[in-house]
């Protein structure tokens, strides 16, 4: 455990230097932050059906959400990438250490560090620089707030899982730049990130909150506004917990299929 | 049981092949013509503890592919490969906690970190005990002169100075194997000279085996005691560097100096005279028909000279007519 400890540690030391990055991501998300209150403020004033849930649920989620976007398994690790496509791989290889859990200690690094410096200056920004109607309302009860601390870090190992799927898949395409495109949308859409899964069809929604994707953003949201009782975390951390068995035991199996056909090349 | 036994090892790569131009990449995309490249044809060695042998041959011939696959990074198509009593690519955590490798021309060394922060992630990776570690450290900042290089982020390190770090790190927890690909790659003298004396140290003091690939002959004239010469997947020589010498030639070199090889008339047997040269005169001859005080004494009748010496014939020459020979 201390080995993933440490490396987890280092990668933040390394990640910790990317300061201007976060502070693009951090306007950038503000902006859309903005954006997206006032779509569903104007789609709250012109519709007169019953809403799956109260505006200033809403306003948090979003805030909340942009703050917390980083979470999401966008793609793997640059770096692996880069590994791979150098040959440096070998010495990833030369390691006691089992590559599959080598790569998801990164990638635990990866989803928590970036995520947490755009992270910390945005909601401090949403919760008292903003007129009162568009704020990010701190979490109802204590109890809220542990829920929702407690299924992030559920979230973060579940992203992290489903990141390290796409280092392990360089493992078949060099470049691994397919899946990176092809999956961010689905990730987005499901996650409910883009729209809080509680607004899809009625038909979807179960589908939706079985998928992995939705423990991401969307469970830990629903316990800090409230929509969720926070008595229910335990449940809903081994609905995560499961995922995130699944996926370690599904990469490792890749993995170990992936060692039989590894090529390193050049002298 | 030898420390490493290989015996028939065999690794086939396929490479895509297409002509050049637009046509053949076209039809590229409808059908791909792949030939076999057998890197390793049927590889058999064996290397006793404390060995230090150097690997060579020329690019292409299999030494990379040897060393990945004794290091259990790659998994041969065919034969048999043990390491200290384990196949490295099926017990390959267990087997690398015991190895140390350098790849000459990669990194393991975090680039934006100094080597330090580098080195204690390695000592968590290889849960070497604290006291073992800072006792393994100290010998090798000692050694490697490190003193002040593993503060500085290794990005701003010079080449000589990074490479003595990665060697540094394949060696903190003090394994009894070490495989080293080309460590001497592009360094400057000095930097040669102290990695050589490095290696020499840790395997007289340590009795660490290390297995050494190189293009540098230098390398090999210095440390090695054994040499095994691979070329087009096969080995093609396994002894010593003068079974090596003996099997290209017996020739030694007479240079003398000053003394213009257009002036020198030589009719003895079993010496010649090489191509002019300027100012100083080559001659190489046979020891086993002329003796060099005989040879000496023949020129010094003759001709007025200021200085001279005898040599082995130099060890890249060598080489590079071995490797013709064997139709490399």
């Amino acid at each position: 455990m201390r080995v993933y400890a440490s490396l987890i540690r280092l990668r933040a030391m390394l990640l910790l230097q990317y300061r201007a990055a976060a502070f693009a991501g951090m306007v950038t998300q503000f902006s859309f932050g903005i954006v997206r209150v006032m779509l569903f403020e104007g789609f709250y004033a012109s519709s007169t059906a019953p809403q799956p849930m109260p505006f200033p649920y809403v306003v948090s989620y979003i805030w909340l959400c942009q703050a917390l976007i980083g979470l999401l398994p966008w793609g793997g690790d640059g770096e692996i990438q880069e590994l791979v496509l150098s040959g440096n791989v070998a010495y990833e290889l030369c390691r006691p250490v089992s590559l599959f859990g080598l790569w998801y200690s990164r990638c635990i690094a990866l989803r928590t560090v970036p995520t947490a410096m755009r992270a910390v200056p945005l909601i401090t920004v949403a919760v008292w620089l903003l007129p009162p109607l568009y704020r990010l309302a701190l979490p109802g009860s204590p109890a809220a707030a542990l829920a929702f601390v407690v299924s992030i870090g559920g979230a973060v190992l579940l992203s992290a899982a489903i990141s390290n799927l796409y280092n392990v898949f360089l493992m078949w395409t060099v470049s691994g730049e397919g899946l990176v495109r092809l999956l961010p949308p689905f990730v987005t859409l499901f996650s409910g990130a883009l729209i809080p899964v509680s607004f899809f069809p009625d038909w979807l929604q179960p589908l939706l909150r079985f998928l992995p994707f939705s423990g991401v953003i969307d469970l830990p949201l629903r316990f800090y506004i409230g929509d969720l009782p926070a008595a229910a975390w335990l449940g809903h951390l081994a609905y995560q917990l499961a995922w995130v068995a699944v996926l370690v035991v599904t990469g490792r199996w890749l993995v170990s299929r992936g060692m039989r056909r590894i090529v390193v090349q050049g002298g | 049981m030898p420390q490493i036994l290989v015996d028939g090892l065999t690794k086939t790569f396929r490479v895509a092949r297409r002509r050049a131009g637009f046509a053949a990449a076209l039809r590229g995309v409808v059908s791909r013509e792949y030939t076999e490249h057998k890197a390793l044809d049927g590889v058999c060695f064996t290397i006793e503890p404390g060995e230090l042998v150097g690997y060579i041959g020329p690019n292409g011939a299999g030494k990379s592919t040897t060393i990945k696959i004794l290091s259990g990074i790659m998994v041969p198509d065919g034969g048999q490969c043990v390491v200290m009593d384990r196949v490295p690519w099926r017990e390959r955590l267990q087997h690398v906690a015991r190895i140390g490798v350098v790849f000459g021309q990669r990194c393991q060394l975090m680039w934006d970190l100094p080597a330090a922060d580098s080195f204690d992630l390695l000592r968590d990776i290889y849960r070497i005990p604290a006291g073992v570690y800072r006792r393994n450290l100290d010998e090798l900042v000692d050694r490697l002169a490190l003193a002040g290089l593993l503060e500085i982020p290794v990005r701003q390190l010079s080449l000589g100075q990074r490479m003595r770090c990665e060697i540094a790190a394949s060696l903190l927890h003090a394994p009894p194997l070490l495989f080293l690909d080309e460590p001497t790659i592009g360094l400057d003298a000095v930097s040669k000279l102290a990695v050589r004396d490095f290696v020499r140290q840790i395997h007289r003091e340590h009795g660490v085996t290390v297995i050494l690939t190189t293009h540098d002959m230098d390398d090999i004239e210095a440390l090695c005691q054994r040499v095994i010469l691979i070329g087009r997947g096969r080995i093609l020589v396994d002894g010593t560097l003068a079974d090596l010498r003996r099997q290209v030639t017996l020739e030694r070199r007479l240079i003398i100096e000053g003394l213009p090889a257009a002036s020198v008339e030589l009719d003895l047997l079993g010496a010649r005279l090489a191509p002019d040269n300027g100012h100083r005169t080559c001659i190489y001859f046979d020891p086993a028909q002329i003796a060099p005080t005989d040879l000496l004494a023949r020129i010094t009748e003759r001709y007025q000279i200021r200085d001279f010496w005898v040599e082995d014939q130099p060890i890249e020459e060598t080489i590079a007519r071995l490797y013709a020979q064997c139709g490399l």
